[in-house]
């Protein structure tokens, strides 16, 4: 049988307009056999946990260098589950300082990326949560 | 040098390669992929005409310079780009770098700001005063330059929508400190079309923004003459992954659609192009850097006299202002950025320009301390003060390479303005997506090439430190500043002439529906101590919004 693609929707919260990281990151997944979506710029957490599960994904990813990270990941996290997808995975990347990604982790967040990563750790990673998805 | 010296050069040339390792002669390449040969000498530059191509410093074509006597003269501005967290926050930072030996201003304002929301906006939940200073409204701009003379100091603004509410906050805050609008010297950045291809910070289509943006350099041309209106910026177009030759070409390309715009809303080119000034990247290739900024300035000269009859010498002529650039910056030994920094400061001085800021080392982690701005300013200093390089002007004009790799920039850029009229101009080549998928292209190729160790960055892939521990201290946003802003908002709706707001607000819709310039309207509005959510939402219901579709 042929292993299920894993989905993954890549999504700029809030009003930050960098969009470099989260448009390379998405091709690289893309480029690693992933499916990807790509939400464009502006959106806001309910706009992000509607499409997660309108599209059926297993992954989010956020991409915020606004610094309103603190704000944006618990509220994704939060509307994820009350709109039933609490076993979607919330990813993320940006410019965010270490002790607010140990904070995040802690309240069930996966991994959070830092500037400089190999976009390949990212596929490592993916893999590695979901073994049985191609 | 006559062709027979050429000749002479090329034959000792192949002589002497015949001596060279082929390994070292092969596949180096600018940090845009530009070829580069192991040597340059007169004979790569064959034909080479001084006076056509470089000329003199202050005279056409401006290869060398924009002023006659350069930084002997006058040093260009050091201006940090700065702001965060309330207006009284950064109004200290601003007294901090002052005291400090800095010579201009330059506000970073906050995202909602920057999309002309007010504080609070449902949308500005958790971005208030994070990645900049909030500013909601004239009340707020008189706090921010409280105690700085603005009759004397030269302010730059990184504003684009709502750009012409800002500005005008500014000059309503200046004249409350009894400063007329035309000693006013300063620039906003107000270059919508950058915002569509890289920023993307846009309030209103491109067709209105346009117009928004010539209503403001007839104002200006009147009531602020000494203000930059547009600082066309190729900055951000870089820092979102475009090559050198990219960030040159559709930058310049952005000015010139500027210009024509000007010119066919009935402006006449000698009144608003000595307003236009640019802002560059300085990245990490310390010649082809150089080379650019020269290249730009030359084409710029020409097309300006030759394409658009500009007469007056100071329409010709390109200024800009320099920031390094941020994404060269690591979050792996952030001491390293310093080290950066300084060579492409360096750069931007022998590259001729007139204002530069220079970021700090802890920038890939938060907006810099205190401590790290000064050292960042103190790079500056040191450049200017210590090394020698302010003594001549374009002390590198000449050079073989130099001189070959600014001509190759240029050539490029050429290429560049051809596409871009064959797919109808830069309005249209924007919203068929064209430099943006350019861009992202060469975001992603830089990438693969350091995925795939064929480029180097020095600590995250070389010389990596495994188990690496932050030892810097990190600039943090207290959380009392948003609600702090929601006070003064709220108190400031209870306290203010409301029938004045809601008259200066209908005046302005009328103004946008209509076709007198909007600047008097916005300025009422700005008086009255209308919100800039407030304004701008005027503007919005006239002009409308703008989505771009997403790709990658």
């Amino acid at each position: 049988m042929t292993k299920k693609k894993l989905r993954i929707l890549i999504a700029k919260p809030g009003l930050d307009g960098h969009d470099r990281g989260a448009k390379v990151v998405a091709r690289a997944l893309r480029d690693a056999g992933f499916e990807v979506i790509y939400t464009g710029l502006h959106q806001t957490p309910e706009m992000i946990a509607e499409a997660a599960i309108q599209e059926d994904v297993d992954v989010v990813g956020l991409s915020i260098l606004s610094g309103a990270h603190m704000t944006i990941f618990p509220e994704v996290m939060r509307l994820l589950k009350e709109k039933g997808g609490g076993d979607i995975l919330v990813i993320g990347g940006g410019i965010i300082p270490k002790e607010d990604m140990e904070a995040l982790e802690n309240m069930g967040c996966g991994r959070l990326f830092g500037p400089g990563t190999p976009t390949q750790e990212i596929v490592d990673y993916l893999r590695e949560k979901f073994p049985d998805r191609a | 040098m006559s062709s027979a010296d050429i000749e002479r050069i090329r034959r000792e040339r192949q002589r002497w390669e015949a001596g060279v390792d082929k390994k070292t002669h092969e596949d180096f390449q600018t940090v845009s992929g530009i070829p580069v040969d192991i040597l340059y000498t007169p004979a790569e530059i064959e034909g080479f005409d001084y006076l056509a191509k470089l000329g003199f410093p202050g005279e056409y074509p401006f290869t060398r310079g924009v002023r006659k006597n350069m930084y002997r003269g006058r040093l260009w501005t050091m201006r940090q780009f700065s702001g965060f967290g309330t207006a009284a926050d950064t109004n200290r930072r601003y007294k901090f770098l002052l005291e400090h030996g800095e010579t201009g201003l330059s506000v970073a304002f906050d995202f909602p700001t920057l999309y002309g929301r007010d504080s609070d906006d449902p949308l500005s939940r958790g971005e208030v005063g994070k990645c900049g200073v909030a500013i909601s409204s004239l009340a707020d701009m008189e706090v921010l330059f409280d105690g700085i003379p603005l009759g004397e100091i030269s302010t730059s603004m990184t504003i684009n929508g709502p750009a012409a509410v800002i500005w005008a906050f500014y000059i309503a805050a200046a004249e409350k400190q009894g400063v007329p609008s035309e000693k006013l010297r300063g620039t906003i950045q107000n270059d919508i079309l950058k915002e569509y291809i890289a920023q993307k910070s846009w309030l209103f289509p491109p067709e209105p923004s346009m117009r928004v943006i010539t209503d403001i350099m007839a104002f200006a041309a009147k009531k602020v003459p000494k203000w930059n209106t547009i600082s066309i910026s190729g900055y951000h177009i870089r820092e979102a992954g475009s090559t050198a030759a990219q960030e040159l070409a559709f930058t310049l390309k952005d000015g010139f659609t500027y210009v024509e715009a000007g010119i066919k809303a009935g402006l006449d080119v000698d009144t608003f192009a000595p307003r236009l000034s640019f802002f560059f990247n300085s990245h990490l290739d310390f010649f082809e850097e150089i080379a650019k900024f020269r290249a730009a300035r030359r084409i710029w000269a020409r097309e300006m006299r030759h394409t658009y009859k500009a007469k007056k010498p100071e329409s010709w002529l390109l200024r800009f202002h320099t920031q390094t650039a941020g994404c060269t910056l690591t979050a792996q030994q952030p001491e390293n950025n310093i080290v950066r920094t300084a060579f492409q400061a360096l750069a931007a001085v022998l590259g001729g320009t007139q204002s530069l800021h220079t970021n700090s080392m802890d920038e890939t982690w938060a907006l810099p301390t205190e401590k790290a701005v000064l050292i960042a300013l103190r790079t500056q200093q040191l450049i200017a003060c210590e090394t020698g390089v302010i003594n001549v002007i374009d002390p590198l004009g000449g050079s073989y390479y130099v001189e070959a790799l600014t001509d190759k920039l240029e050539e490029q850029a050429y290429e560049y303005f051809r596409k871009i009229d064959a797919l109808g101009g830069m309005v249209k080549a924007i919203e068929h997506g064209y430099p943006q998928r350019e861009i992202a292209e060469a975001a992603y190729r830089y990438q693969k090439a350091v995925e795939e160790g064929r480029r180097t960055v020095v600590g995250v892939n070389k010389y990596v430190i495994e188990g690496e521990r932050l030892e810097i201290p990190i600039l943090k946003i207290d959380e009392r500043v948003e609600k702090e802003q929601h006070e003064r908002l709220a108190e400031l709706r209870r306290r203010r002439d409301n029938s004045r707001v809601k008259r200066t607000l209908a005046d302005l819709r009328a103004a946008c529906a209509g076709k007198d310039n909007v600047m008097e309207p916005i300025l009422e509005a700005a008086r009255a101590y209308a919100t800039l959510g407030e304004i701008c939402g005027a503007m919005k219901d006239v002009f409308g919004t703008y989505q771009e579709p997403p790709m990658f």
